[in-house]
């Protein structure tokens, strides 16, 4: 009797939750999934299916291509820069909770993690600004020539990683002190005994024992860089002021697919290309956890 | 040699145990870390002091930090030009109600799937926590279509379709619930003749407040900083949410960087006073993402 009433509060209570998510959640993803094997452009009525030709074509299509590299090139860019940089600044003002500016010193690293996207880039985008930013004028300072920071496809993609790393920096560095806080202390004074100086307790007691958090903060940084958009967006505008021509990047060469193309079904094909990598990523998450837990 | 002759010279006073090269590593660190810190804010900073100074000083090198001589125009500016204070209401109402829709949904939900042991239950959570792994970006086409349909583009019921739910919410929730509330509570309160929907909303619920609170704020914020989803479902200048409005306004005033910055400071500023208030919420919730277990 009781049984059964638990089972149909649960139901009911669970009920309006569940509708929303299969309605806003799980029935775009199946469309998404559909589309991708549908030649869909809106203006016309029938969407015959094609099967794979959406996926054959976009790997001939110089413009997803381009996109593809520049979202990857930007993804491990700012993984290569976060990780290390978020080890160590963790690190640093673990070793300083003592100090009465650590409170400080985490606020200053997370908010531009917190700060909205668009006016963060603004402020970038005046600091690499070709005319008036102080980017340059440091360099002229020093007698390096100016640079066209946000004109250059190359410098432009170093621009955006630094953007990107400057707002993935707060987040790593608060995983990580959670896991630097999460350490057994005796292991570390064991290692100060042994006579095991700051440097060398931080890269061979600390650093091999914060692996899972590396794995963990490695994926996220890496999908969200993969999901790069609005940064680009603000950033690189091309010479005519069209914004996000500069670096193309996935998520845009999508949006103008389906928005300027009208290529809906192509669109989608896309969309389930960065589904597959994220999905390849977090598998790679699991399966090296998976094994550590074995050992 | 120096470092252990120190420390014998200085254990004297047991308060300052402490060796001396020690004590100049920790200033060099916290120098460091204080440098850092500042680089860090330093755009930040730049930016709200450049949106108070004219066009000349905008030129000076090096930059000002304080403007010699601010002014407020690029803000009369910019409040002339521009629906400012329409995005920031959008933008404003949006994640107020993301925020009260995500708060609900996780907090019943949490509750049932950590508390009512029923296969089908386990099985639905899989799938939802599947979901989770999926970039929002992917499906935001067809969920374009379905807002079409509904007819509620260019609204914040266009913009809210997008951020009804949050797969981590629920997990969050669910977590808190099996670590927080023992079930004797629940049994108890069962024989003594409590509904179950009694049950929820005055024994769980506000055992629930700290959780629930840290929810809030992280669902505020990412409803706040959301740009591809009010980049395509708002596409009047009526309808902007800040982040649009701002990003599409740089575009058309590519050179002046005192309105811009203008812009971008009356945003920041809120947001920057809000999560300093916020700030141990907003730790928290976003630290125990990273300690899914």
């Amino acid at each position: 009797m009781l049984q059964r009433r638990l089972w149909w509060f649960a139901i009911l209570a669970f009920l309006p939750t569940l509708a929303i998510f299969a309605w806003v959640r799980i029935y775009p993803i199946g469309e998404t999934l559909r589309l991708s094997l549908h030649k869909w452009d809106i203006l016309s009525k029938n969407k015959p299916f094609i099967g794979l030709d959406n996926f054959r074509e976009l790997f001939h299509d110089r413009l997803f291509l381009d996109a593809l590299v520049n979202t990857s090139i930007i993804a491990f860019g700012v993984l290569a820069v976060t990780i290390p940089l978020a080890l160590v600044i963790a690190g640093l003002i673990h070793h300083r909770t003592a100090s009465r500016f650590s409170g400080f010193y985490e606020t200053a690293v997370f908010i531009p993690h917190v700060v909205s996207l668009v006016p963060a880039a603004m402020a970038w985008k005046w600091i690499f600004d070709a005319k008036l930013g102080p980017l340059n004028a440091l360099l002229q300072y020093f007698g390096i020539p100016a640079q066209a920071w946000l004109f250059d496809p190359v410098l432009s993609v170093i621009c955006i990683i630094v953007l990107c790393s400057w707002q993935a920096l707060g987040y790593a560095v608060l995983i990580y002190l959670v896991g630097f806080k999460s350490l057994p202390v005796s292991l570390f004074e064991a290692a100060k005994l042994d006579g095991a100086g700051g440097i060398q307790r931080f890269w061979h007691v600390a650093v091999p024992l914060l692996k899972p958090i590396t794995l963990y903060v490695s994926v996220v940084t890496l999908i969200s860089g993969f999901n790069v958009y609005a940064q680009a967006f603000v950033l690189a505008s091309d010479s005519q002021g069209a914004p996000g021509r500069q670096v193309r990047v996935l998520v845009l060469d999508m949006l103008e697919n389906s928005f300027r193309n009208y290529r809906v079904g192509y669109a989608a094909s896309e969309a389930v290309v960065l589904l597959a990598i994220v999905l390849v990523l977090t598998l790679i998450q699991f399966g090296l956890l998976r094994e550590k837990g074995r050992k | 040699m120096t470092a252990v002759s120190a420390t014998e010279h200085v254990s004297v006073s047991a308060a300052e145990k402490i060796p001396t090269r020690e004590r100049l590593v920790n200033l060099a660190i916290d120098i460091f870390l204080f440098a850092f810190s500042i680089l860090m804010i330093l755009p930040l900073v730049f930016l709200v002091s450049n949106a108070f100074k004219s066009p000349q000083e905008l030129l000076a090198w090096p930059p000002t930090v304080i403007p010699t001589d601010p002014t407020v125009e690029n803000f009369r500016a910019v409040l002339a030009d521009t629906p400012l204070a329409r995005w920031i209401f959008n933008s404003l109402a949006f994640a107020v109600l993301s925020t009260l829709s995500i708060v609900a949904t996780s907090a019943i939900s949490g509750y049932v799937l950590a508390k009512f042991p029923f296969r089908t239950l386990k099985i639905i959570f899989v799938i939802v926590l599947a979901t989770a792994i999926v970039p929002f970006e992917v499906y935001m086409i067809p969920l374009y279509f379905q807002a079409q349909a509904l007819g509620i583009l260019n609204s914040i019921g266009g913009l809210l379709l997008g951020y009804l739910v949050m797969s981590f919410g629920i997990f969050l929730i669910r977590q808190n619930v099996m670590h927080s509330i023992p079930d004797e509570l629940l049994e108890a309160a069962r024989i003594d003749g409590a509904g179950e929907l009694w049950i929820f909303w005055s024994i769980v619920l506000p055992l629930l407040r700290g959780a629930l609170g840290a929810l809030a704020v992280l669902a505020f914020f990412q409803a706040w900083t959301a740009f591809a989803w009010p980049m395509i479902v708002a596409t009047t200048r009526e309808s902007y949410t800040i982040e649009v409005g701002l990003a599409l306004f740089q575009t058309g005033f590519t050179v002046d960087l005192g309105r811009l910055s203008a812009a971008s400071a009356t945003v920041l500023i809120p947001s920057i006073t809000l999560f300093v208030i916020l700030r141990r919420n907003f730790v928290q919730s976003v630290a125990s993402t990273g300690l899914k277990e």
